[in-house]
């Protein structure tokens, strides 16, 4: 079962990436190897254009994403009572489960309402696509930060503060570091996020920016083409790499705390 | 009278206001909830109100194509419209009743065929030993991390006239003319379960990783055979991790869009892509925002079973 299910969620990425080398024009029909389409792809301005926008959003995305998405964890973890707090959590956790159409059709009648009362945005495009790919990816770093955060052992926090520290050097020199682990996650994936959507970018776009995904969309609707074959490769080596690289250092970090953790508790045994 | 009113809201506006820049120098506290507090209020909460006031509206060939909710006649009273028109179209046009039946219908089936694939592989990866474990749980997060979009773009390629299983099962002589498998029920099937196992398999993975074995070897030595361990132990066990992944797949299956457009085509009424094409296509923002009022309403009892249970796990 186990092959079966690994065979089944991979062969259709290894076909992939084996008919982007196909030199025929009809991706099904193989006619010798070449590399010819990776030329035509990269020679379109078009996709440059298009993989710089969604560079752009998903960079600022993923930043912003995990500075608001961190003070929401933070806030729902450590602040036990506020003033609209159900609120607050409904709003947090309702984005994750949100069916994407209602989001992007909901943020842009929302721009648009706003166009006509304040004149803001004039235009739709690489603002009003980051303000929308910021709220929903937002909710996940939330996610995140907060199984981060209750995993944490408040003691030393705790213990700044009975040193005297202000809370907003506890935040700093104590929550922050312990959090970096939580939070390089959030970004990762918010940054993830931004750049795979294409429902919510669609919707809330204006003429003339179109994000990688959009371009996509728009060449693979009219059929299969070779040459996003070959951007399908480039995607899925370069995220295999990433991957692999994350779970080994993970897995180093892991084997190295086991070693710590097994010297802290072979000194203690000397000292006794 | 009216002035009085006023004057008494006003003073409630001031105070609010005075509350909140107290609250706002008394503690950081306040400032760490309020920017994330506002900007969902302002871009989810608001956002929301908004399509559902469009619903009620009616259509207008404008700009904005829609008749405003609020209208201020010359007395000064606000008359508020509500339009129930889009719903009831909505009801009696069957077109839109078909999709709603169908789209449950495809989403519910996927997430059963999800289900009988990744529970197996959960438990074989739960079973392995722990080296294998983590590279096989890698593989199972890699797909999730590459483009959505090109997964589906994937079975196209695979499923088309022309494309590699048709190109194989002629070269085999098992079929003479190619299958017709693009375009159909099937495919949106094969793409949903394709794209989706993942949301299935994780969620399983981290129920089954908290089993305790020893039940399994108890109800063994106790002389149960390997169906009714599996049906009196390990299923309710796991029933958690069964519920978890199933709302998983079930809830954005049901409003999917790119894969009913992609592999579906005309063929297949889903209702994310009707919305889709109502709104762009059609122009019909009314009818578009009562499309989506009326598909959160269908996912509203799923969306807060998750939540619930998301709650409970979040608790210490």
């Amino acid at each position: 079962m186990l092959c079966f299910g690994f065979t089944f969620l991979y062969v259709p990425m290894v076909l992939l990436i084996v008919y982007s080398f196909n030199y025929s024009k009809i991706v099904p029909v193989w006619g010798g190897w070449s590399t010819r389409w990776y030329t035509v792809l990269f020679e379109s301005e078009e996709v440059w254009a298009a993989i710089t926008l969604s560079l752009k959003i998903a960079l600022m995305n993923a930043t912003f994403a995990t500075m608001l998405g961190a003070l929401a964890g933070l806030a729902l973890v450590r602040f036990k009572s506020f003033r609209g707090r159900t609120l607050f959590g409904g709003m947090i956790s309702a984005p994750l489960v949100m069916p994407e159409v209602i989001t992007g059709l909901s943020l842009l009648l929302l721009f648009i309402t706003l166009g006509q009362l304040i004149g803001w945005p004039t235009n739709r495009g690489i603002t009003t696509i980051t303000i929308a790919h910021i709220t929903f990816s937002m909710a996940y770093v939330a996610v995140i930060i907060q199984s981060r955060l209750t995993g944490l052992d408040q003691s030393l926090e705790e213990a700044a503060e009975d040193l005297g520290a202000k809370p907003f050097r506890v935040l700093i020199d104590i929550t922050l570091p312990l959090l970096a682990p939580g939070l390089l996650a959030g970004w990762l994936l918010a940054f993830t996020l931004s750049i795979d959507d294409l429902v919510i970018a669609s919707f809330v776009s204006g003429p003339g920016a179109n994000t990688l995904p959009m371009l996509i969309y728009s060449r693979v609707r009219l059929g299969l083409r070779p040459d996003i074959n070959a951007m399908a490769t480039i995607i899925i080596i370069v995220v295999a790499i990433g991957v692999c690289l994350a779970g080994w250092l993970m897995m180093r970090q892991e084997r190295q705390r086991q070693r710590d953790m097994q010297l802290a508790s072979g000194d203690n045994i000397k000292q006794d | 009278m009216n002035e009085d009113l006023i004057a008494i809201q006003d003073e409630h506006k001031a105070s609010f206001f005075v509350r909140l820049s107290r609250s706002l120098q008394s503690s950081w506290k306040s400032i760490v909830v309020a920017i994330p507090f506002f900007w969902l209020l302002f871009f989810f909460l608001v956002p929301f109100l908004i399509v559902l006031k469009i619903s009620v509206a009616e259509a207008l060939i404008a700009s904005p194509p829609f008749s405003p909710l609020l209208d201020w006649s010359e007395d000064g009273i606000v008359m508020i419209r509500l339009v129930f028109d889009n719903f009831t179209y909505l009801w009696e046009d069957d077109l839109y009743v078909i999709t709603y039946i169908n789209s449950v219908k495809i989403s519910t089936i996927s997430t059963l065929i999800c289900l009988l694939i990744g529970y197996p592989i959960a438990y074989g990866i739960v079973r392995s030993p722990p080296t294998t474990r983590n590279i096989l749980l890698l593989l199972i997060i890699l797909p999730f991390w590459t483009s959505f979009l090109l997964r589906v773009y994937a079975w196209m390629g695979l499923l088309a006239d022309q494309g590699t299983i048709n190109n194989f099962l002629i070269w085999l002589g098992l079929i003479e003319k190619p299958l017709r498998m693009m375009y159909s029920e099937f495919a949106v099937y094969v793409g949903i379960v394709y794209t989706y196992l993942p949301f299935m398999i994780l969620p399983l993975y981290a129920n089954m990783e908290k089993l305790d074995m020893t039940l399994h070897e108890a109800a063994a030595d106790l002389g149960a055979k390997p169906t009714i361990t599996f049906f009196s132990v390990t299923l309710p066990l796991t029933m958690p991790g069964i519920v978890a992944g199933s709302l998983l797949v079930f809830i954005p299956a049901t409003g999917e869009f790119v894969i009913p457009d992609l592999l579906g085509g005309g063929n297949v009424l889903m209702i994310g892509r009707v919305l889709f094409n109502e709104f762009n296509s059609n122009n019909d923002w009314p009818v578009a925002s009562a499309v989506a009022i009326a598909l959160l309403l269908l996912l509203v009892i799923p969306m807060m079973i998750y939540q619930h249970i998301q709650g409970k796990e979040n608790q210490p």
